[in-house]
C-alpha cells in the first residue's frame, strides 16, 4: 500500500480541537486545582502562570509543588527539576511512538510541535491515524486547544480558592482516566493486543504497589510494548 | 491585584525554566532518537503496542488508588464506548456515576 502525504490543514485543526471538548472539564476542574494549590503555597500569580503555562504537564506540577517550599534553596531546586524528570518520562515514549507519523513533517514543524505534546493530543492523534487520518493538524489543533485551556484555566483557580470546592463530588476527578479508558477501547484488535496490555498492567501494578509514584507508567508501558514487539503473528 | 502578584522571585523563576527545558527534553527526545534508529518489523510492533501499554499503565494505577469507585466507572466507561463509539457519552457517564457513587458516600 503507498503511503499518503502527511499534510496539515485549518480544517483539521479545528477538528483536533473539537475532539478535545468532552475533556475540557476535567481539564478545567485540574488547572483550576493547582491554581489553588499554588495560591495555597504562596506562589505569586506570575511565578503561578510561568510554572503552569511553561511546564505544562499537570501531574508533575502538583509533585513539584508537593516538593516546594518557601524560601526556595537550590537543594529544593534540583529535587523540583528531578520529580519533574521522573513523573514526565513516558514523554520520551508518547513522543517515539509518533515518530511513524510525523517523521514526515518537516522537522522546523515538528519540533516547536512537539512543545506542545501530551497524553490527551498524542492519543487523540494517533487513534485517528489508525483510522487512517494523514492531517497532522489533528495533533497541532488539539494541543493548542489543550494548551489554551489549562493556561486560562488556572487564573480563577488561584483566585477563587475553591472556586470548585469538591471536584470529586462532580465526578471531575474520574473525566480524564475515563477519556483513556474509552480510547483504549478502540485500539483492542485481538490477541498482540490482550498479551501486551496483560504484560503492562502486571508490571504497571507491580511497579506501584513496590515503588509507587509515577514510575508504574514508564515500566508498564515499556513492558507492554516488548511484548507486543516480541509477539510474533 | 497588586503588584506583588506580578513579581517573581528569581531562583523560582529558574525551577520552572530547568523544569521546563527537562520536560521539553523527555517529549522531542523519544521523537528524536526514534529517527535516529532503523526501524525494523519488530521495533514497529513494539511501537504500535505503545499507546494502549501507556494508557493500561496510567489508568491502572489511578484505578489502585481511586479504589472500587473509580474502577466502576471507568468500566461504565469502556462498557458504554464498545456499544456507542462515542468518547464524550463514555465520559458522561462515567462523571455521573462517580457522583452519583459519591453523594451515595462510597
Amino acid at each position: 500500500m503507498p503511503e499518503q502525504n502527511v499534510t496539515v490543514s485549518l480544517k483539521g485543526c479545528l477538528r483536533g480541537a473539537m475532539m478535545c471538548v468532552p475533556v475540557f472539564p476535567g481539564i478545567i476542574a485540574l488547572a483550576a486545582v493547582f491554581g489553588t494549590v499554588a495560591a495555597q503555597k504562596g506562589l505569586t500569580f506570575l511565578e503561578t502562570v510561568m510554572m503552569n503555562s511553561l511546564v505544562f504537564a499537570g501531574a508533575s506540577q502538583f509533585v513539584a509543588m508537593e516538593v516546594y517550599g518557601d524560601p526556595l534553596t537550590l537543594g529544593t531546586l534540583v529535587a523540583m527539576v528531578g520529580v519533574t524528570g521522573a513523573v514526565n518520562m513516558r514523554m520520551l515514549l508518547i513522543g517515539a511512538s509518533l515518530r511513524p507519523w510525523l517523521g514526515k513533517v518537516p522537522a522546523y514543524q515538528t519540533y516547536p510541535a512537539l512543545y506542545l505534546l501530551t497524553d490527551l493530543n498524542w492519543l487523540l492523534a494517533l487513534s485517528e491515524y489508525g483510522k487512517g487520518e494523514r492531517d497532522w493538524g489533528i495533533y497541532l489543533g488539539s494541543g493548542v486547544i489543550v494548551w489554551t485551556v489549562w493556561s486560562l484555566a488556572v487564573i480563577p483557580g488561584y483566585f477563587a480558592g475553591s472556586l470548585i470546592s469538591d471536584p470529586k463530588a462532580f465526578g471531575l476527578d474520574v473525566v480524564l482516566p475515563a477519556f483513556f479508558a474509552a480510547l483504549l477501547v478502540p485500539l483492542w484488535k485481538g490477541k498482540r493486543q490482550t498479551v501486551s496490555w496483560l504484560a503492562a498492567g502486571i508490571v504497571a501494578a507491580g511497579t506501584w504497589y513496590l515503588v509507587g509514584g509515577y514510575w508504574s507508567i514508564f515500566t508498564g508501558a515499556l513492558a507492554g510494548a516488548f511484548a507486543g514487539a516480541y509477539l510474533d503473528d | 491585584m497588586t503588584d506583588a502578584a506580578f513579581s517573581a522571585d528569581r531562583l523560582f523563576v529558574l525551577a520552572v525554566l530547568c523544569m521546563s527545558v527537562v520536560t521539553y527534553a523527555l517529549r522531542a527526545g523519544g521523537y528524536w532518537v526514534m529517527g535516529r534508529l532503523p526501524i525494523t518489523p519488530r521495533m514497529r510492533r513494539g511501537l504500535e503496542a505503545l499507546p494502549g501499554a501507556i494508557i493500561v499503565s496510567t489508568v491502572l494505577p489511578i484505578v489502585l488508588q481511586g479504589g472500587l469507585a473509580v474502577g466502576l466507572c471507568l468500566i461504565v466507561a469502556a462498557a458504554v464506548q464498545v456499544r456507542l463509539r462515542k468518547e464524550y457519552i463514555a465520559v458522561f457517564c462515567a462523571a455521573a456515576v462517580a457522583a452519583g457513587l459519591r453523594a451515595t458516600g462510597l
